[in-house]
């Protein structure tokens, strides 16, 4: 059973998954900032890989990519830091990236070694379901990696149903059809997650974008199994000086009573 | 006029956009819906009798097309062959972009919408978007990278004229590639009331394939011209310059499946191929994914997308759409490149010689004829894609410098 699979057996309310980007603030920070995570109360990792022209995006994480990429960050760099983690890292950790640089490195490549060094899953918001389904489904099936699609409120029902039977892990739901960092009206993001949630989804579905406090967090909570931060978090990073203590602080507020 | 003409295979991407490995849709989900609804109505759209006849009015009473077929009689004397101009510069607003947006402004207003949103490099494509819109009383937002918008003054100070709302891309080279990006998210932020008109024959299917049926006017009239001073509809080369590639996928699209003729694409050599300063995407790229599709892209080995360099904001672009990279893989088009230097060079020659300023970006297109091993029965075209106005301050400069 994967880690991720095994979390949502254990915990399926307010799961909470955080996002960081790999090589930020420091190169040499995305271990540190994993421990951080994990120590204060994150279920899920989601490891960005930082690129160029990052689609899916809004700012703040577009330029905390510049930054690890000035920081030199590349995808062997990134695996060769990874080498350690399943020492101290146990909970579920997900790389998050683009297509592009993965087809450079080589996709099988790619992972295998992710696997190897006890990634969980995958989530790239730009493989479409056709090479999804053509090429690439294979690969990261044969691999034992869980991928996890995104949805949005303009996902028609038979392409929903059908993302979630290709989705592992869990499902992405975005809050609405945005970049990520862009704040949200949660009455109406309120509909949607009802919605999803009387569709009996094969997955869990964790909702990403625009969640950045507690207040948001227990909103999208009602109806979904868990949110996704990751804006907010770069954002309180890019001012903290120290790892620890910024996590500390920013995950208490979002997981207090 | 046979404006959008029957198909065959190198004008036809698969069902998913391909053109052979290259092309598809690489987007995010948040794209799907608006990206999916396009597909699956533009070809019905464009096939529409009353879309047709609205089109061709305007490009006829608007843009003023047909626009001439110009036999250039001293160039053809010093080049030794027969050259032919396809006078784009002579569109309403100075170049051939405006082919595209008068149609997909028309497409939008099928599609119900109420927002326009475009990128631009040296601000041409930004121009002709801001016109259509004004005519059409849609409300506009073109993103410019803020170095374009410091090089290409003139240009913005029209779109502003306009009505258009010019925002700066202020991230990565600030350039054309980083516009593209801002003008995407955009149209993620706000995907029911828009609709993005994408300027050249990139971006994710189906946007390469519409953009380059738009911009298909250029090779439909030069048959007819052709053939109506020679006797035959077909050169024996056609010449464009290439960034996105929107110009030469317009003038070479009713020849691709003419073997005869050779079509030459000019990419920006910038400093030189290899000098580290250049836009030459075939020459420097490998397969890669950008805006969306699958092309020939200029990236490092770790798949970051590298910065070009072109003396001409139009060609300053890491890509080249997918039917480009199909006829470089597949040999069909020849790819040539003219350096910042040569392109200057032309443009003064050809303003002496023809009395036509052409665009920095069109000039690369002349810089190559000579290369070209022309014989004196060769009949070439060479589209002639914009005019050098917008370019007047670079030129200055350089004219002082001599």
């Amino acid at each position: 059973m994967s880690r991720l699979t095994e979390l949502f057996e254990q915990k399926n309310k307010r799961v909470l998954n955080v996002y960081c980007t790999a090589g930020y603030p420091q190169l040499n920070s995305t271990l540190e900032v994993m421990g951080s995570l994990q120590k204060n109360g994150a279920d899920i990792i989601e490891l960005g890989m930082p690129y160029s022209d990052p689609l899916a995006d809004g700012e703040v994480i577009q330029s905390s990519s510049l930054v690890a990429l000035n920081n030199g960050m590349t995808i062997d760099t990134l695996f060769d830091q990874l080498a350690t983690m399943r020492t101290s890292i146990y909970i579920p950790v997900v790389l998050m990236g683009y297509m592009n640089p993965i087809l450079q490195y080589g996709f099988e490549n790619f992972c295998i070694k992710a696997k190897s060094l006890g990634v969980d899953g995958l989530i790239l918001p730009d493989m479409p379901l056709y090479e999804f389904e053509q090429i690439y489904g294979k690969i990261i099936q044969d691999n034992g990696l869980d991928f996890i699609f995104l949805v949005t409120p303009e996902t028609p029902e038979t392409r929903l149903r059908k993302l979630d039977a290709l989705s592992s892990g869990f499902l992405y739901a975005v809050s609405s059809s945005a970049t990520t960092g862009t704040d949200k009206d949660f009455s109406k993001v309120a509909v949607y997650l009802e919605r999803l949630k009387s569709m009996q989804l094969k997955n869990p579905f964790l909702v990403g974008f625009g969640i950045k406090d507690k207040a948001s967090f227990d909103a999208v909570n009602i109806f979904a199994n868990g949110a996704i931060i990751g804006s907010a978090y770069i954002q309180a990073l890019s001012k903290g000086n120290n790892v620890e203590t910024t996590t500390k602080t920013f995950l208490e507020r979002v997981l207090s009573n | 006029m046979h404006l959008f003409n029957e198909l065959t295979n190198y004008q036809q991407p698969s069902e998913e956009g391909y053109y052979g490995q290259y092309g598809g849709a690489y987007i995010p989900e948040m794209l799907y819906s608006n990206v999916e609804t396009l597909k699956n109505q533009y070809l019905q759209i464009m096939d529409d009798p009353a879309f047709k006849a609205e089109v061709a009015a305007l490009l006829k009473d608007y843009v003023g097309r047909p626009t001439p077929l110009f036999y250039a009689e001293r160039l053809s004397a010093e080049i030794g062959a027969k050259i032919y101009l396809k006078r784009e510069d002579l569109c309403h607003t100075g170049a051939h972009k405006i082919n595209n947006t008068i149609g997909q402004i028309i497409l939008a207003q099928r599609l119900g919408k109420k927002k326009i949103i475009a990128e631009t490099g040296a601000g041409q494509h930004g121009v002709a978007t801001a016109t259509v819109c004004a005519l059409k009383g849609m409300e506009c937002v073109v993103y410019m990278g803020e170095k374009d918008i410091e090089r290409q003054a003139p240009n913005v100070a029209r779109m502003k004229m306009l009505g258009a709302k010019v925002v700066p891309a202020v991230s990565g080279s600030k350039t054309l590639k980083d516009a593209t990006n801002e003008a995407i998210r955009a149209w993620i932020n706000e995907p029911d009331t828009t609709h993005y008109i994408i300027g050249s024959v990139v971006g994710p299917h189906p946007y390469p394939d519409m953009v380059a049926r738009f911009q298909s006017v250029i090779s439909a009239e030069m048959r007819t011209q052709l053939e109506e001073v020679t006797g035959s509809p077909l050169p024996t080369h056609v010449v464009a310059c290439v960034g996105g590639g929107s110009n030469a996928a317009g003038a070479f699209y009713h020849y691709l499946n003419e073997p005869t003729v050779e079509l030459v694409a000019v990419e920006a050599a910038g400093h030189g191929v290899h000098s580290g300063m250049s836009a030459a995407t075939t020459q420097l790229g490998s397969t890669g994914i950008l805006h969306g599709s699958k092309s020939i892209v200029m990236q490092t080995k770790d798949g970051q997308v590298v910065e070009p360099h072109s003396i001409s904001a139009g060609l300053d672009y890491p890509g080249i759409g997918p039917l480009h990279a199909f006829l470089y893989a597949s040999k069909r088009g020849t790819f040539m490149s003219a350096t910042d230097e040569a392109a200057l060079k032309w443009a003064f020659h050809l303003s002496e010689i023809e009395g036509i300023i052409p665009a920095l970006e069109t000039a690369h297109a002349f810089a190559v004829l000579p290369e070209m091993n022309l014989k004196p029965t060769d009949v070439v075209i060479v589209c002639l894609s914009g005019r050098g106005d917008k370019d007047l301050a670079t030129y200055m400069q350089a004219m002082d410098l001599k």
